[in-house]
């Protein structure tokens, strides 16, 4: 009698853990097998670009080689020829100016910004809020038409400074609303202590906030230098000569000649340029999806 | 150190008033605990004094200068938050220091108050920690250290041991009497644990709906609690109410509960009592007033037959419960003479300590 009774408990366990086993096993399998072709779709463009840089001309418009590998030996003089008789270092150089003081100005006003629509509470500070972010949902391609006039007014038109002035215009928002959402999700008694210990706001944003919302500020900093490096509506508007033009349009325009496709050379162009931004990823990665996440659930 | 004021203090929150004109008078050195339900304006009153909150009407004087306008750093006080609010990027020793530094003390003598406030809570040895790395006991020491090493005129705990589990709160409870008998600074305490109230202060502020319902050391609210909600408020078990009627009965009074059972008026409250005979009451009779007959057979004329509903026993005594003209009461009783739930059982109750309560202004008459 016992037996029989303590058999069916034992039994039934087993059996489900079993099924638990190879439930976990095929989800594994699902998921592997999805995040390869994920990977693959991703990875090609970049691989053909890195392909398509190391190869010369020649091998580039003979259509009868393998496009996937470099057949006829490696060589990098597309990089040689990009550096030295092309514009690019100077677009480089242009964008380098204009990526960091955009990155400045955009963390100086949202921070700021962000810290006072969400520690301080004053009227109508939520509504500020949401105000600055529905600005960001208007694209740039509809704003550059107004920008244009503005750009033009500051006598700022073909020149990078240009570009300083209407990128925040991107940045500023987005940066704001995650910082918000980092500041607001650290507890009130915090600044509360830090007011009883002494601090006055700047002191408290300095020395308690921002060190406690670093993961925050990477992201937003991530998200700015982003916008800023990869920005082409407003440079293709406002920039026309080249020495003002930045890497996204000036290797376009410079590397395109009517029909004729420097494909070698724009593929070395694309690569050196999206260098930096594959460095700064590599590095604060771990601090970005933290800072995004943490925006997400508690803005 | 110094001495705390409160003068006809209200605190409005748009058309919510959530402290009605509070008196409050704390000398120099004294432990004081607020103590009140939830959204009786204790913590609000705390906040006042840190100048988190903004006054509304009164005054509130520190050291007898009036504070009211200002800022929380320029008022001397140092406070204990209920979630420590600890700075989470600094180690023990920074928070800790955070205040001093901010305050220009020079590094030695940071570094000797710390040390000195480390060896008094004895976290000398987790100085260089972050508060990630700290348990929840040892955080609340970090932050009453941050309050000590300041050495400040008041000491302001807003319900430091509510997120702690109960027998580290029983232990930070002896702590922070401990530190509170070495440092001697006047300390306003906010709790909404009567217990803690008790074994803490040298005077409980029992406050509820904005205003202060008694203010007393913990044994004069405990035996002679001034209103209805104080009488209920303190104490654990909670003190029995039983709705009851006052009659003449020959040269005395009765306490009469029902058709059955009266109690007889002790000779010595009768005056007292007198000019509300024949109304309606509320008798107060606290459960260790409700016992088994220990008067070795002399009845007095408070011994009654109960049926006992629920019995726990508690190992040094046994909790009995029973219903009396409807209302449930409590008794404690001598684990040895505790009858079974179901069964009946003789009681008696100790009458010489009870209060009548008048059910309409809720006074302790």
């Amino acid at each position: 009698m016992t037996s029989t009774t303590m058999a069916i408990p034992a039994s039934q366990p087993t059996r489900k853990s079993a099924s638990l086993k190879r439930d976990r096993r095929w989800a594994l399998i699902t998921s592997y097998v999805f995040l390869v072709i994920f990977a693959i779709f991703f990875l090609i463009p970049p691989y053909y670009m890195v392909v398509t840089a190391l190869k010369s001309d020649a091998e580039v418009a003979h259509m009868a080689t393998n496009p996937w590998i470099v057949a006829n030996g490696f060589t990098l003089d597309q990089f040689k020829i990009l550096f030295t008789q092309t514009d690019f270092l100077i677009f480089f150089k242009n964008t380098a100016i204009v990526t960091t003081c955009v990155v400045v100005i955009t963390m100086v006003v949202s921070v700021l910004a962000a810290f006072s629509l969400g520690r301080m509470r004053f009227w109508g500070s939520s509504i500020l809020a949401t105000g600055i972010f529905l600005t960001y949902l208007v694209p740039d391609t509809l704003l550059f038409i107004p920008l244009f006039q503005i750009v033009k007014a500051f006598g700022l038109l073909n020149s990078y400074w240009g570009m300083v002035l209407v990128y925040p215009t991107l940045t500023v928002p987005f940066c704001t609303w995650i910082m918000i959402g980092y500041f607001q999700s650290i507890p009130k008694e915090l600044d509360e202590a830090a007011l009883i210990d002494g601090a006055g706001h700047m002191q408290m944003l300095l020395r308690i906030f921002i060190p406690v919302a670093l993961p925050g500020i990477i992201a937003a900093t991530i998200f700015a230098f982003t916008v800023s490096w990869a920005a082409f509506v407003y440079p293709m508007a406002f920039l026309y000569s080249a020495d003002q033009q930045v890497l996204t349009v000036g290797t376009v325009t410079s590397l395109i000649r009517a029909d004729v496709y420097k494909w070698g050379m724009l593929m070395a162009g694309a690569l050196v340029a999206a260098a930096p931004p594959l460095v700064i990823y590599a590095f604060l990665m771990d601090y970005y999806i933290a800072g995004l996440t943490a925006g997400a659930t508690k803005g | 150190m110094a001495e705390v004021a409160l003068h006809q203090v209200v605190k409005k929150f748009g058309d919510v008033e959530a402290v009605r004109a509070i008196d409050l008078d704390i000398p120099d050195n004294e432990f004081v605990v607020l103590v009140g339900p939830s959204g009786c304006g204790k913590s609000t009153t705390l906040r006042m004094i840190a100048g988190l909150e903004e006054v509304t009407s009164g005054n509130i004087s520190i050291g007898g200068e009036v504070v009211n306008d200002l800022p929380p750093k320029d008022r001397d006080i140092a406070m204990v938050f209920q979630n420590y609010a600890l700075y989470p990027h600094m180690t023990a020793y920074e928070n800790m220091s955070f205040g001093l530094k901010l305050r220009k003390f020079s590094k030695a003598e940071i570094r000797q108050r710390v040390e000195h406030a480390a060896r008094i809570l004895d976290i000398t040895e987790l100085l260089d920690r972050r508060p990630k790395a700290l348990s929840g006991g040892q955080r609340q020491r970090v932050a009453m250290g941050r309050a000590i090493v300041r050495n400040p005129k008041v000491f302001l705990f807003d319900e430091p041991l509510s997120n702690l589990d109960a027998k580290l709160r029983v232990q930070m409870r002896t702590e922070i009497k401990r530190v509170h008998q070495k440092v001697k600074t006047t300390t306003v305490y906010v709790t909404h644990d009567q217990v803690e109230a008790m074994t803490l202060a040298d005077r409980v502020v029992v406050m509820n709906k904005g205003l202060i319902e008694q203010i007393g050391t913990p044994h004069e609210l405990y035996h002679h609690p001034r209103t209805h909600f104080v009488a209920g408020f303190i104490g654990s078990p909670a003190m029995n109410f039983i709705p009851c009627r006052l009659e003449q009965s020959g040269a005395g009074l009765r306490v009469r509960i029902s058709d059955a059972i009266a109690f007889p008026v002790p000779a010595a409250n009768e005056g007292r009592y007198r000019p509300v005979a024949a109304k309606e009451l509320v008798l107060g009779l606290r459960p260790e007033h409700v016992t088994e007959p220990r008067h070795n057979g002399r009845d007095d004329g408070c011994d009654f037959t109960a049926t006992l509903d629920v019995v726990e026993p508690m190992g040094m005594e046994t909790m009995v419960y029973f219903t009396m003209n409807g209302t449930e009461i409590c008794g404690r009783v001598e684990p040895k003479s505790a009858g079974d739930a179901g069964a009946a059982m003789r009681l008696h109750a100790n009458i010489d300590h009870m209060h009548l309560i008048d059910p309409a202004s809720g006074a302790v008459i």
